[in-house]
């Protein structure tokens, strides 16, 4: 009995550690972002902001360019996923479910691509972007991201296929579907949480990039959010509250669409009909 | 625990087929479509030559060249052949700083995967209501974008006001109140594996959650009318359904790591005296802040054969992974990427 209930409990005393771990640094950015100056420079930390504040937002967004810079990382972004996306849903239907001469060696591509270390190689980019006369432009920023996103996608892409048991798409053949019915009909409902989360991949690294876009767009409206962040906390220096609203600005979109596409993966999986 | 490697694999030679087929579509096949898998393939493959192909090649060229900033703003082409891997190749900054990307690799790899398994254990052995909390605790860091985290860190990790000195001086370590994080490269690097731990622990603890809710639970009874206890059971049972996840999640780290760039970058930008720089940013640093282009790429050439290197091991494996996926043997490691799965399924 007491064996039982130690085991009940440290598993659950682990867990809440592991929650204020990992929740803490988070939190810590709200936190500053809304307190008064006051709190934030004191000599104990408040750990719970009492007299809340939206003066360290209100810096942050007035910033110059705060909008267009919106813009041009949301544009980015959506642009890249949707368009890696696309691209990849076709490349790992083929490698999932055919048979072709040089499969093996496509995949293994992929694989490579998926290493690619984008960030020593933003040389040669610069180069081929300038030669192009197309540095401080979006267009060149965007598909860079595409393909920087692809591999990843089309790898998990294809093992969410793969996964989709055969029969349901044979079974679809057999009443009369027609390949790309079958796929448009059975395949691609049972994919939305493999879509999902692959487009939650992609736009996190779109999102987040940030080597590229130092080197190919100096200009201040051409840039994107992370680059502006980072100058951000260099332009205002121990302004703490006003560099974490920043931050959290950066920050929200990413996590309201984690938790939201977090849920819905949850239900496109249990309202599957893999299911039973 | 710590990273499982598994056995080696048989040492069968997997023939890498050229990646461009040439091969003509095979028409008049029964099971094949054709030339419809390359035809889907196309656009993927063309967008990956010309975006990611051509500047790698294009990187390579530059490396072979006299390339400055005099260079770069007369738009002239000075070809010095293998100088810049030379200079590179005997320098002994280079070799320090692949010795430590390499350690710092590995540290950060193997505090990953071990804590992620863990944590991926324990998700699975809490209740519902607990094990929501935490998976919401572990998505909020996995989403955090990394110029806000390292932002963030950067104000836990301060020296006047910081969070974790205030601590640290409350728990008795007085002569911390004041500390300077980024002051020495110890402690630097013990601020970016932190950050980078944070961030890529959920990935894998999440995962092997959902990989673990795949295992048949009558396996488990079975084991245990064998008489086998937590121990054996863990490895008899729950480490070859996981094996395949770990082996992907174990390479996806270390690719990531070994080129993380912003992390190590942002939070002291390879300071203190470039003593953080792993091989991403000094590839950056000497080629774009120093302006010696050529020099850099030729350091961007090596960085991505080492990290080839580094993988090869593992794309043999994926290999043959492929292959028993061909010959239509679906063990538990034919979906490998299958487990891959945000999301609580219950």
């Amino acid at each position: 009995m007491r064996k039982s209930l130690v085991g009940r409990i440290w598993p659950n005393a682990t867990a809440l550690v592991l929650f204020v771990a990992f929740v803490f640094p988070v939190y810590w950015m709200f936190n500053t972002a809304l307190k008064p100056n006051g709190q934030i420079i004191s000599e104990d930390p408040v750990w719970f902001p009492g007299s809340p504040t939206l003066e360290h937002f209100t810096t942050a967004v007035n910033a110059e360019n705060f909008w267009t810079l919106v813009r041009n990382s949301v544009t980015v972004t959506v642009v890249a996923v949707g368009l890696s996306l696309t691209v990849a849903l076709f490349a790992s239907f083929a490698l999932a479910r055919m048979r072709f001469k040089g499969r093996r060696g496509i995949v293994l591509v992929f694989m490579i691509a998926q290493m690619a270390p984008w960030e020593v190689m933003v040389i040669g980019i610069y180069m081929i972007v300038r030669d192009a006369d197309m540095l401080n432009s979006l267009v060149p920023l965007t598909l860079f991201y595409t393909v920087m996103v692809l591999p990843l996608t089309v790898i998990t892409l294809r093992s969410y296929v793969a996964a989709v048991p055969k029969d349901l798409e044979e079974s679809a053949l057999v009443d009369g579907c027609s390949r790309t019915q079958a796929f448009r009909k059975v395949i691609f409902p049972l994919l939305a949480p493999g879509l999902m989360t692959t487009s939650l991949f992609g736009f996190i690294t779109a999102w987040n990039e940030f080597p590229m876009v130092l080197i190919l767009n100096k200009n201040d409206e051409a840039q994107t959010l992370p680059l502006w962040l980072s100058k951000f906390q260099t332009a205002f220096g121990d302004d703490w509250g006003a560099t974490m609203a920043a931050a959290s600005l950066f920050a929200i979109p990413v996590l309201l669409l984690f938790l939201w596409l977090q849920r819905k993966a949850v239900s496109g999986l249990t309202a599957g009909a893999v299911k039973g | 625990m710590s990273v499982q490697t598994g056995e080696a694999p048989p040492e069968d030679k997997v023939p890498i087929r050229p990646a461009a087929t040439a091969v003509p579509p095979g028409r008049g096949r029964k099971r094949a479509s054709g030339g419809l898998p390359y035809l889907l393939l196309l656009p993927a493959l063309g967008l990956t030559v010309i975006f990611l192909g051509y500047p790698l090649v294009q990187n390579g060229v530059l490396s072979f060249q006299n390339l400055n900033m005099t260079q770069l703003i007369q738009h002239v082409t000075e070809w010095r052949g293998f100088g810049n891997y030379g200079d590179t190749l005997t320098s002994e900054t280079f070799w320090r700083v692949t010795l430590r990307s390499v350690l710092f690799t590995l540290v950060n790899v193997v505090l990953i995967m071990g804590i992620g398994t863990l944590v991926g254990l324990l998700l699975a052995r809490l209740g519902s209501k607990m094990r929501l909390t935490l998976l919401i605790g572990l998505i909020l860091a996995w989403a955090m974008p990394v110029i806000a985290a390292t932002t963030v860190y950067q104000w836990l990790f301060a020296q006047r006001f910081g969070v974790v000195n205030w601590v640290l001086d409350k728990v008795g370590f007085s002569a911390m109140a004041d500390y300077n994080w980024t002051g020495s490269q110890l402690s630097t690097f013990f601020v970016i594996t932190l950050l980078i731990v944070w961030t890529s622990v959920p990935f894998v603890a999440v995962n092997i959650y959902a990989a673990s809710t795949t295992i048949p639970r009558e396996l488990y009874e079975a084991a245990a009318l064998d008489g086998a206890g937590a121990l054996k059971s863990f490895r008899a049972v729950t480490l070859p359904f996981l094996r395949p996840f770990l082996m992907v999640a174990t390479f996806l780290e270390v690719i990531w790591v070994f080129k993380a760039f912003p992390h190590v970058f942002a939070v002291n930008e390879g300071g203190p005296d470039r003593l953080t720089e792993t091989l991403p940013v000094y590839a950056f640093v000497e080629g774009v802040g120093n302006q010696h282009y050529g020099a850099g790429a030729a350091i961007a050439v090596l960085t991505i054969l080492i990290l080839l290197a580094l993988m090869s091991y593992y794309l043999r494996m994926v290999l043959r992974q492929e292959a028993a996926d061909e010959e239509g043997e679906p063990g538990p490691g034919a979906t490998a990427g299958a487990g891959v799965t945000v999301g609580e399924k219950s």
